[in-house]
Parts: structure tokens; C-alpha cells; sequence
């Protein structure tokens, strides 16, 4: 464990912000172009990860603890909207017997 | 009692008059309403007599009695206040005492009318604003009375309103008269821009020591003129006053003969300092007052109706103290007020006489021969048409000639229209009495059997006023007669403008002859053509000549106004209702609500439900705004 | 300042008694409307007539962003302010023959609509003006709304979309000066002692203007209110005529005149050419209108015209008369709409073509209708004579012509109000008349009261004329000293 962190307090801050562009990249690629609410809610996931995953390597590079506080607040955040996000793509899905987003079109005026 | 002590008991009596038949008019008896009514004028008669007679005792003419500050804004103050003085000294015992005399004539007149106790209030309030009018010492009081007896005269000319053409005229007086007070109080506005108070103290004086022929000054008197051309019944707006005669009688000789259209001479005469520093405005009222004078008694030739006559009559006298405003002859005007107040009050009086017996019936065709009927009427109405056709020595003739003479000195044109005036006068005038009172009776037997004299009550005041109306032209007896002018020297006191005459004694003597010589052939003239000939006007439909059907449509004045002015006016009002207001402006506010809808529609098309368009636009937009933020970098 | 927030805060109390009285709403409401009316003489008895600003109330509101409860009565708001208590009863009463539906929701939105307008006419925050002047609306869109004649909802609708959109231009303006102002708080006197160049000062006067002209109403702002008017039952339109018109009136007064003399400078000529040109405009159009409330409604909007040039007119008499006129203004057209309203309700129509002969079978309503005729047509000894010759004196100081043309009002205003009143009263009766009852009860108090206020005021207006003498003599002299301070 002690290895593993100062290891990680290696790698400098740059590999973080690259990795964390490229997962946010994906998760925007992935919530574009994917047709399935399934796929497009992980993507979403995805970027809020990145985020997270943004805000911990400020917070350790800063010395300030309160980005980690706010991963925190993220990830409950991030359950308590895939409750309320998977129970809807349910819903839609018991009603449509699809979650193909394209064919979700019918909320419009 | 001082004058100041007793002045405003003269108003205040005819209110009293007008609140208690007002609110008692179904209450009181019919004789208790006339008594009041009568006698509330008779008492202002009363005080007023003793006013004159104080003020000619007295050394200081002019008494002004303030009552109360009224308005005041800024540097405008005006008082509630009366100025007692010679001129309005004078029209307070015309308007008392014709009005008391014909509120007694009414009391019979009126009797078995249904609204007696209204009728009664209405006068009395008329009454009221008329001494306002010409007892104010400012021209907002006197503008006070001036759109209350306007006020007056609405309610009186419509009294039987459920006819609805009557109560049209009514309306047409009042609007014509509005159209007068508009200029009025324009006029008003100017001169207190220019003297900077409205009170006649204060402005006479500034006024007396500027330079004749000032532009504001012309154009100050031009807009009075025109308030006065309303409500004195001249060129171009006469046409209310022949349609006003569907008042009751009574009204027709108070209101629309005797006082209310005399205010715009008695306007003018107050005013005589203003105006005769304004030339040019004189020229215009001379004219003005002179082609009035004409075309009225053009159109009184050929009427039928006997009170259409002395309306026509009455608006041809009125042309004629205008033409003497115009030659600077206000003395003269002034007296002619007088004295017709004498004779058309008794003329209408006489011809309400008539009608009464005759059953309201007042075309002249239908009468004739009532002259052994209707003996005290016949022979005082004589007098009052001697009186009016300018013979000697009744006072119509010492008026007339006063104000011809004064022309002749400043035109000879406009005197030659006074003595064809003149002569028409007479001939329309006897041509009247010789319908109605000579030859064969022409209406129905069952009618002829209930003619009758009317009452005393009507009677006398027509003795009354014809005594007046003959001895009248001595107030002010020109030199010519050994006369000494009491009149113009007693006005002088209210600083009316005199113009002595500059014509010899005999070119006096020669105008006076031409026009007694042209009123005396129209006499005659008149009897051989409707004694001798028994001539009666042909009905209404018959062919005329182009003249007279002229003169019997009173020159197509009517219809030329509705096509020229209430036509015109109406079709821009529909047309501003209906396409300016309800499509042009009401089309661009609902247009812009139209638009917003039209593009709501359109861009609602956008939110196609899609949700992979609307996660494209979002993250389109989130970048789009970040390079807007950032932009400062690239 | 415990008088002026009782006076405020009563009708308010009052509305939430009256929304739950029930049946007896009616009651309730009138004996609110009434100690309001006692509560505002009490304090025009006090009221020393001086141009200071008097019974000031001024309560911390929401200080961070520098608001206050400030309110204030001076000659200016104490006239508008008598005419608003005056004339709340009246409506109240005049209703009294009528049997609304929910009639506790009614009365109750009359009261709340009263301490919307006290707040606009005793403000003295912009803030706290602006807040009267949309509480002031609400109500009113209600009562139009629910007790609405014919096709209310979509006149409705347009009423409140005009005005709306004319509040948010208002509301941009105090923004804006809210941020120009170095204390950032909402203050009248603050606001007055900025100094803004003439560009800003003629962009503020328009944001100011449009809403002011959408309320009074001026010509070409005016298209919403002759509907409304004819749609609104009649104690809206009496409300919206007799009271809140003259929100837009009072606007231009305390917060256009002195906050942008010069942009007022540069652009009251337009602002007098348009009133001028809805007098005759609307004017004109009465004379053909057969509908008798939307004939009065086109005569409002002539009179307020005038009311309007003669303020712009920037001088004493205008100013004063246009106070004057406000008062008689109010009295005059809540008397008409309630004659109109005894008419209509008891012969079913409001074509005047299809009337006549009223004056036969009700001797009294004709002789009070009459009278409020002539007041309308400012007959000189009733209150409209005062009102207007004042404003056409002060309209004649910018000119001859502008007098003679605003001058029109009284020739035109005769001709389609005794057209009217000829239509209606005059005539033969017809089989619709025949059966028509005279006033009683509470119709011939409200309407021996309207007519004794149109003759005593125009008899004896100075105490309405000290009253607010002083006052605008200070606004005009305020006006006058900023604007040379700018030259």
C-alpha cells in the first residue's frame, strides 16, 4: 500500500489530466453516437468519473482534502441518478419493449 | 344698503328660485311654482331698480364685489367676483325685468304643461347664469354664465324631449355654441399670456395704452369675436338659433331674442377698448355682421312658420348690432339691444299669443283674421312691428338709425345693406302680421270657434312691453331730436368706446328719410300684396322660383353644413375605427403577438423529441460556449 | 408613518376578512373600504400643504441589495391618494345590485387591488413602486377574467401581455438606474440626484414612457383598453378607469418628470403631439360608436390626452390642472360606467340605437345622468371645467395651435356625450324602456354623491388646488433647477 501511494504521488500531474480528457472524451463520444439508454447511461458515468478522477489528483497535488469531499458528494450524487435513471429506462422499456433512444421521440410538442 | 351689500342678492334670488322648484316640482302646487319663480325675479327686479338708481347717485361708477378666490395655479388667480357698473347695470333690469315679465306671461302660457314646476326651475336657473354672465368682472365668470345659459338654453330648447327632432336642435345649439366657446376661451388664454390677468380692471387700462392695429390684440379679438358669433347667432353659425324656436314660446322671446343672444354684444361692448384697437377685426364683424343682417332677412321672407319669422328676424337684428360693433357704434349696438329686447320679446310673446289660440298650431297659412278675436294681442304686436320696421317714433327707429348713421360714416356699401335690410325687415315683418291677423280665417271651423284672448296674465306683459317698445327710443335721443344721448353718456361711466358722429344735420335727416321712405314702400308694398291680394303662401311641396325656394330652404345652409362638416367628420370617424384603430394599430399590436406565435412555431420544430439531437446541441452548445469564454486565448 | 401604513395595510387586512365573509363579503368590504376612505381624510386633515414629504415610513426591507420600505405622502400623492379612497367605496357600493358569483373572491381582490395602487402612490422606492404597481394588476386580470362579459379571455389576455410588456421596459429602466446610482438602493431621491447624460436620459424616458402611455392609455398605446373596458364587468372597468389609469398619470409625475428632465426636454414634443393626437382621434371615433361603454371608453381616452399633453406641458397650470383632472376624471367615468351599468343591467343591451326615452319613465337617473354629462363635458361650475381649462391653459403655453386643437375636446366631447345622452334618455320610449324603474336605494345614494362631488368641486375646487400647489411647484421648480445644472 505505502508503495502504491508514493508511487502514484510519482506520477505527475499531466498523465492525470490526459487520462482523465480521454475518459471524458469517450464518455462524450459514447453518449453521442450510442443509440442504447443503457450504453449512453454508462457513458455518462463515464464522465462523471473522469471528473472525479480529476478532482482527486488536484486534491492530492494542492494538498487541499476538500476535492476529495466533493468525489464524495459525485459518487452519491451518481448513485442516487442511476436509481433514479435505471428505474426509468425500466419503465420506458416495460412500456415500448425497446430503449433505443430514436425511437424514445414521442416527448415533443 | 351699499351697492356691494345688494349685488349678490340679484344672482343668488333666481338660484333660490331654481333649488326650490327644482327639488319641490312635483311637491308644489302649480300656482306656489309660479309664484316663486315670478317672484324671485321680481324681487332681483326690485333690487336691481335700486342699484341703478344708487349707482346714478353715485360718484364711483364701477363697484367690484369679490366673493371668493375660485382658481388659482401658478400666476393665474381668478376671483369669483362681480363688477357693478353702468353697462352691466343696465343689462341686469333688461334681464330682470323682460324675465320677470315673462315669467308671469308663462304662468299662463305653461299651466296646463305637465312639466310646469321643471319649466319654472329652468328659467330660473337661466336667470341666474345670465346675471352671472354679465355681472362678472373677470372673463371666466363671465364665461361661467356664458356656458350656463348655453346650458340653459339646451335644456329649454329640448323641454318637450320625447320629440326627438327637438331635442336634435337642442343639441345643435349647444354644440354651435361650444364651437363659439372654444374661440372664447382661446381668447381668454391669449390675454392672459398677454396682460396677464383675466380681470377687466386690470387689462382695459394696459389695453388703453397700445398702439391700434397690435397683432395679438387682432387676433385676441378674433377669437372673442368668434365666441361671440356662437352665441349672437351670426354668419357661419346662425343655424341653431331658427331650430332653438322648439322651446316653449315663453323661452324663445327670454332666451333667444330678448338676453341670451344679446351676450355676445354685450361681450363686445365690454370689451370696446380691445376692439377698437384691432381695425381689422372691426372691418371683419362689420361685414360679418352685415351679411348676417341680409342673408336672415333673405330667408324670413319666405318662411311660414310665424315664430320661424321672428327667428330669422331676430338673427338679422343681431346682424345689424354687429354691423354697428364693426362701425364703432357700440353706444348704438348697445341701445339696439335694448330696444329689441323691447319689441322681439313682445313679438314673441305676441305670437305665443297666437299660438295659444290657435292650439299650438304656427304655420300662417292656417291663421288669418284673428285681428277681431285677438284685439290686445293684434294691437301690441302692431307696435312691436312698427317698432322693428325702424318707423318713428317707436324705438326701433332712433336704434336703427343710430347704427346706420354710424355706417354711412364708415362705408356707404354697408349702410346701403342696412337700409336693404331694413326694407325687407318691414316687408317680412307686416307680411307676418297681415297672414296672421288680416283677410279670412283659413284653418278649420272646429278650430275658429275656440279662438280666444288670451288670459291676463299674458296680456299684460304684452302691454307692458309695448309700451316699452314705443317710448323706448328716448333713453337715448339723438341731438337731431333735442335729445342729449342719456345713454351714451351713461355708458361712458363703464368705459364703452364712444365715436362721436361727424355727419351734418341734414345728411342726418336725408339717411333717416331713405330709410324710413324704404320701410315705409315695404309697408305698403306688403299690404297690397297680402291684403289686397290675399296672397297666401303656397304649401310646402308647390313649385317656387329659384329665389324664393333660396330664401324658403334658408340656402341650403343646413345641408351644406352636414355635407361639408357632420358627413365628413363621420366617415373619418368610422374610418378611423374601423381601419386605423382596428386594423392598422390593433394589426400591429396583434401582429407582433401573431409574429411571436408564427415564430414559436417554427422553432418548436427543433425540439423534435429526438435525444440524440438533443445531446448533440447540448454538448454543441457547451462547447460553443467555451470557446466564446475562452476566446481572448485563441 | 403608523397612519400611512394602516392606510396601506389596511385594505389588505380587509381583503383577507372579506375572502372569508362568505356571504356577508359585502358588508365587510364596504365598511373596510369605508374606514379606509375616513382613515385617508383623517390624514388629508393633517396633511400640512406644503411640498414636504409627509407621514414617512421608512422600514429596512431587503438591505443587501439596498431596498427599503420606504413610502411617503406629499400634495401630489395625497390627491391621487383621496381619489383612490374615495372611489373604492363608490365601486363597492355600486355594486350592490348585483349578485357575482363568489362574491367574497370579488370583493376581496377589490380591497387587495386598493393596496396595490396605495403602495404605487405613496412609494417612494422603486423597488416597493414597482411591486404596487404589478400587485395592483393582478387583481384586476381576476376580476376581468372571472366575472368578464363576452370573449374575455382573449382581451384579457391582450390587457395583460400590453401590460406587462410596458412594466418590464419600466422595470429595465430602474434597473439601470439602480446600477447607475452610486448608493445602489432604490431611493426617489437618490435617483433624482443622478446625473445621467442626455443619451441615457432619452432611452430611460422611453422605457418609462411606454409603460406609463400603455397604462393612461395615450394614442397609438391604447387598443387594449376600449375592449377591455366593454368586456371588464363594471366594477373593473371602473377600477381601471377611474383609478388605474391614473397610475400611469402619477407615474409620469413622480418618477419621468424629475429623474430625465432633459429626455422629457428633448421628446415632449412628441409626447404632447401624441396625446394631442388621440384627443381627436379618439374623440372622433365616438361619434359613431353604438356600443355606449365603448363610446365612454374612446372618451376616456381623449380626456386622459389631454390630461397628458398638459403635463408634458411642463408648467403650473398644466401640472395643476392635470391633478384636478385626475380627481374629476375618476369621479366623472365611474359615474358614467354606473349609469351605464343601471342601463344595461336593466335592459339588456348596450346598443344606443335600440334605447330612447329613459329620461320619461326615470326622472332621476336622467337628471343625475345629466349632470355627469356636463361634467364630463366640462360645463364651467362642474369639476371638468376646473381640470380642464387648467390643462388647456398650460397647453397653450406650448402653443397656439396645440390649445386649439387640443381645444377640440370640449366641441367634440359635447357632440357624442349629448348624442349619447340624446339616444338614451331623449326621445319617444320604446317597448325595451317602457318598463324601465326609476334609481333606488343604493344606486341613488351613489349617484346624488357622484353628482354632489361633481358640482361642489366645481364650485369650490381651491382646496383641491392648495393642496397640491405646493407640491408641484417644487417637482416643476426640482425639473427646472436640473435642468440648467445640465446645460
Amino acid at each position: 500500500m505505502e508503495n502504491l501511494f508514493t508511487q502514484a504521488a510519482g506520477v505527475p500531474l499531466n498523465h492525470y489530466i490526459y487520462l482523465s480528457a480521454i475518459i471524458f472524451t469517450i464518455g462524450v463520444i459514447g453518449v453521442l453516437t450510442r443509440r442504447n439508454a443503457i450504453v449512453i447511461f454508462m457513458s455518462v458515468e463515464l464522465m462523471l468519473n473522469a471528473v472525479n478522477l480529476l478532482l482527486t489528483a488536484f486534491s492530492v497535488h494542492s494538498n487541499d482534502p476538500s476535492g476529495q469531499v466533493f468525489v464524495f458528494f459525485i459518487m452519491a450524487l451518481a448513485a442516487a441518478e442511476v436509481a433514479v435513471g435505471l428505474a426509468i429506462i425500466v419503465m420506458v422499456y416495460r412500456n415500448t419493449k425497446s430503449i433505443d433512444i430514436n425511437v424514445l421521440n414521442r416527448l415533443k410538442w | 344698503m351699499t351697492i356691494e351689500q345688494l349685488i349678490w342678492l340679484v344672482p343668488l334670488l333666481p338660484f333660490l328660485g331654481f333649488v326650490i322648484n327644482g327639488l319641490g316640482r312635483k311637491s308644489l302646487s302649480k300656482g306656489l311654482v309660479g309664484i316663486i319663480g315670478s317672484g324671485v325675479i321680481l324681487a332681483s327686479f326690485i333690487i336691481s331698480v335700486v342699484i341703478f338708481f344708487s349707482l346714478q347717485g353715485d360718484t364711483q361708477k364701477a363697484h367690484e364685489v369679490f366673493l371668493f378666490d375660485w382658481i388659482s395655479a401658478g400666476a393665474l388667480h381668478i376671483p369669483l367676483s362681480f363688477l357693478v357698473d353702468p353697462l352691466s347695470s343696465i343689462m341686469l333690469l333688461i334681464i330682470t325685468g323682460i324675465g320677470f315679465l315673462i315669467h308671469l306671461y308663462s304662468t299662463s302660457y305653461m299651466h296646463d304643461d305637465e312639466g310646469f314646476g321643471k319649466f319654472f326651475s329652468y328659467l330660473n336657473l337661466f336667470v341666474f347664469f345670465m346675471l352671472l354672465l354679465v355681472l362678472g368682472s373677470n372673463y371666466i365668470v363671465m364665461f361661467i354664465g356664458w356656458e350656463g345659459v348655453g346650458l340653459c338654453s339646451y335644456l329649454l330648447i329640448g323641454f318637450w324631449y320625447t320629440n326627438s327632432a327637438y331635442a336634435s336642435a337642442a343639441k345643435k345649439a349647444f354644440v354651435m355654441n361650444r364651437i363659439g366657446d372654444l374661440g372664447f376661451l382661446l381668447g381668454v388664454f391669449l390675454i392672459f399670456n398677454f396682460f396677464g390677468s383675466v380681470e377687466f380692471s386690470k387689462i382695459f387700462p394696459q389695453a388703453a395704452n397700445m398702439l391700434p392695429g397690435d397683432n395679438k390684440l387682432v387676433l385676441i379679438t378674433i377669437l372673442l369675436f368668434i365666441g361671440a358669433c356662437g352665441k349672437s347667432a351670426q354668419l357661419p353659425l346662425f343655424t341653431w338659433l331658427p331650430d332653438a324656436m322648439a322651446g316653449p314660446t315663453p323661452v324663445s322671446a327670454l332666451i333667444h331674442a330678448a338676453t341670451m343672444v344679446t351676450a355676445g354684444i354685450y361681450m363686445i361692448a365690454r370689451s370696446s377698448v380691445l376692439f377698437d384697437l384691432a381695425p381689422l377685426t372691426q372691418h371683419i364683424i362689420a361685414i360679418v355682421g352685415a351679411a348676417t343682417a341680409l342673408v336672415a332677412a333673405i330667408i324670413a321672407l319666405t318662411q311660414t312658420d310665424i315664430k320661424k319669422v321672428l327667428a330669422y328676424s331676430t338673427v338679422s337684428q343681431l346682424g345689424y348690432m354687429f354691423l354697428g360693433l364693426g362701425v364703432g357704434a357700440y353706444t348704438g349696438s348697445f341701445f339696439h339691444v335694448l330696444t329689441h329686447a323691447f319689441f322681439k320679446a313682445l313679438l314673441f310673446l305676441g305670437a305665443g299669443s297666437v299660438i295659444h289660440a290657435m292650439h299650438h298650431e304656427q304655420d300662417m297659412r292656417h291663421m288669418g283674421g284673428l285681428r277681431s278675436k285677438l284685439k290686445t294681442t293684434f294691437a301690441t304686436m302692431m307696435i312691436g312691428t312698427i317698432a322693428i320696421a325702424g318707423l318713428p317714433p317707436f324705438s326701433g327707429f332712433f336704434s336703427k338709425d343710430e347704427i346706420l348713421a354710424h355706417a354711412f360714416q364708415s362705408s356707404p356699401i354697408l349702410w346701403g345693406i342696412g337700409v336693404l335690410t331694413a326694407f325687407l325687415t318691414s316687408f317680412y315683418m307686416f307680411r307676418m302680421m297681415f297672414l296672421t291677423f288680416s283677410g279670412k280665417y283659413r284653418g278649420t271651423h272646429h278650430a275658429e270657434s275656440h279662438i280666444h284672448e288670451s288670459p291676463a296674465a299674458m296680456t299684460l306683459p304684452l302691454v307692458i312691453l309695448a309700451v316699452l317698445a314705443a317710448i323706448g327710443g328716448a333713453i337715448n335721443l339723438p341731438h337731431v331730436f333735442g335729445g342729449n344721448e342719456w345713454l351714451a353718456h351713461w355708458l361712458t361711466g363703464a368705459g364703452v368706446a364712444q365715436h362721436e358722429l361727424d355727419l351734418s344735420h341734414s345728411t342726418e335727416w336725408a339717411l333717416m328719410g331713405t330709410s324710413v321712405v324704404a320701410a315705409v314702400i315695404a309697408l305698403l308694398y306688403a299690404y297690397t300684396k297680402y291684403v289686397k291680394g290675399a296672397h297666401v303662401p303656397v304649401a310646402d311641396e308647390a313649385p317656387r322660383s329659384a329665389l324664393a325656394k333660396l330664401s324658403y330652404n334658408k340656402f341650403y345652409l343646413d345641408e351644406i353644413y352636414d355635407f361639408i362638416i357632420t358627413k365628413p367628420l363621420n366617415i373619418l370617424s368610422k374610418f378611423f375605427y374601423r381601419i386605423i384603430d382596428n386594423k392598422v394599430i390593433d394589426g400591429i399590436v396583434n401582429g407582433l403577438g401573431w409574429s411571436t406565435n408564427e415564430a414559436s412555431k417554427g422553432l418548436r420544430l427543433l425540439q423534435s423529441g429526438n435525444v440524440g439531437f438533443y445531446l448533440f446541441m447540448m454538448v454543441f452548445g457547451i462547447i460553443a460556449l467555451l470557446i466564446y469564454t475562452f476566446s481572448y486565448i485563441l | 408613518m403608523e397612519q400611512l401604513l394602516l392606510l396601506i395595510f389596511l385594505p389588505l387586512a380587509g381583503a383577507i376578512i372579506t375572502a372569508f365573509a362568505g356571504k356577508s363579503a359585502k358588508i365587510v368590504s364596504t365598511v373596510f373600504s369605508v374606514v379606509s376612505l375616513g382613515l385617508a381624510l383623517f390624514i388629508a386633515c393633517n396633511f400640512i400643504p406644503n411640498a414636504s414629504t409627509q407621514f414617512e415610513a421608512n422600514l429596512p426591507w431587503i438591505a443587501d441589495l439596498g431596498i427599503n420600505f420606504h413610502a411617503g405622502i406629499d400634495g401630489i400623492s395625497m390627491l391621487v391618494v383621496l381619489l383612490t379612497n374615495l372611489l373604492i367605496p363608490i365601486i363597492i357600493l355600486s355594486s350592490y345590485k348585483h349578485d357575482y358569483k363568489n362574491q367574497a373572491a370579488f370583493y376581496a381582490l377589490i380591497l387587495f387591488m386598493q393596496t396595490g395602487l396605495l403602495l404605487v402612490f405613496t412609494a417612494l422606492d422603486a423597488f416597493l413602486f414597482y411591486i404596487g404597481w404589478e400587485a395592483a394588476l393582478i387583481p384586476i386580470y381576476f376580476i376581468c377574467a372571472f366575472w368578464g362579459g363576452k370573449d374575455r379571455v382573449r382581451i384579457n389576455m391582450k390587457f395583460f401581455v400590453y401590460t406587462i410588456a410596458g412594466s418590464l421596459f419600466m422595470l429595465m429602466g430602474i434597473i439601470y438606474l439602480y446600477l447607475q446610482n452610486p448608493a445602489h438602493n432604490f431611493e426617489i431621491s437618490a435617483f433624482y440626484a443622478l446625473n445621467l447624460d442626455a443619451a441615457q436620459q432619452g432611452w430611460i424616458f422611453w422605457a418609462f414612457f411606454i409603460a406609463f402611455a400603455i397604462k393612461m392609455p395615450v394614442f397609438p398605446f391604447h387598443t387594449w383598453q376600449p375592449d377591455t373596458y366593454t368586456a371588464a364587468p363594471t366594477q373593473g372597468t371602473m377600477l381601471l378607469s377611474g383609478i388605474m389609469l391614473k397610475m400611469g398619470i402619477y407615474g409620469v409625475i413622480r418618477w419621468l418628470l424629475p429623474i430625465v428632465p432633459a429626455g422629457v426636454q428633448d421628446w415632449s414634443c412628441v409626447a404632447i403631439g401624441l396625446s394631442i393626437i388621440g384627443i381627436v382621434y379618439a374623440s372622433l371615433i365616438a361619434f359613431t360608436q353604438k356600443d355606449a361603454k365603448r363610446l365612454v371608453a374612446y372618451s376616456s381616452i381623449g380626456h386622459v390626452g389631454l390630461i397628458s399633453a398638459g403635463i408634458f406641458a411642463l408648467n403650473q397650470q398644466g401640472m395643476q390642472g392635470a391633478m384636478v383632472q385626475m380627481l374629476s376624471h375618476g369621479i366623472n367615468v365611474v359615474g358614467l360606467f354606473f349609469v351605464l351599468d343601471i342601463i344595461i343591467s336593466r335592459v339588456k343591451t348596450n346598443k344606443i340605437e335600440e334605447l330612447g326615452g329613459i329620461a320619461k319613465a326615470a326622472p332621476q337617473l336622467a337628471i343625475t345622468f345629466l349632470i355627469i354629462v356636463l361634467g364630463t363635458v366640462a360645463l364651467p361650475g362642474t369639476n371638468g371645467f376646473i381640470g380642464e381649462f387648467l390643462l388647456l391653459m398650460g397647453v397653450y403655453n406650448v402653443g397656439i395651435w396645440a390649445a386649439a386643437i387640443a381645444g377640440l375636446t370640449i366641441i367634440f366631447g359635447a357632440v357624442y356625450m349629448l348624442r349619447m345622452y340624446q339616444n338614451v334618455m331623449l326621445g319617444k320610449t320604446n317597448e325595451l324602456t317602457i318598463t324601465f324603474s326609476d334609481i333606488q336605494g343604493s344606486e341613488k345614494f351613489v349617484l346624488y354623491l357622484i353628482c354632489a362631488l361633481i358640482i361642489v368641486l366645481g364650485v369650490y375646487p381651491k382646496p383641491l388646488l392648495h393642496l397640491t400647489e405646493a407640491s408641484v411647484q417644487h417637482l416643476l421648480e426640482q425639473v427646472n433647477q436640473k435642468l440648467t445644472s445640465v446645460k
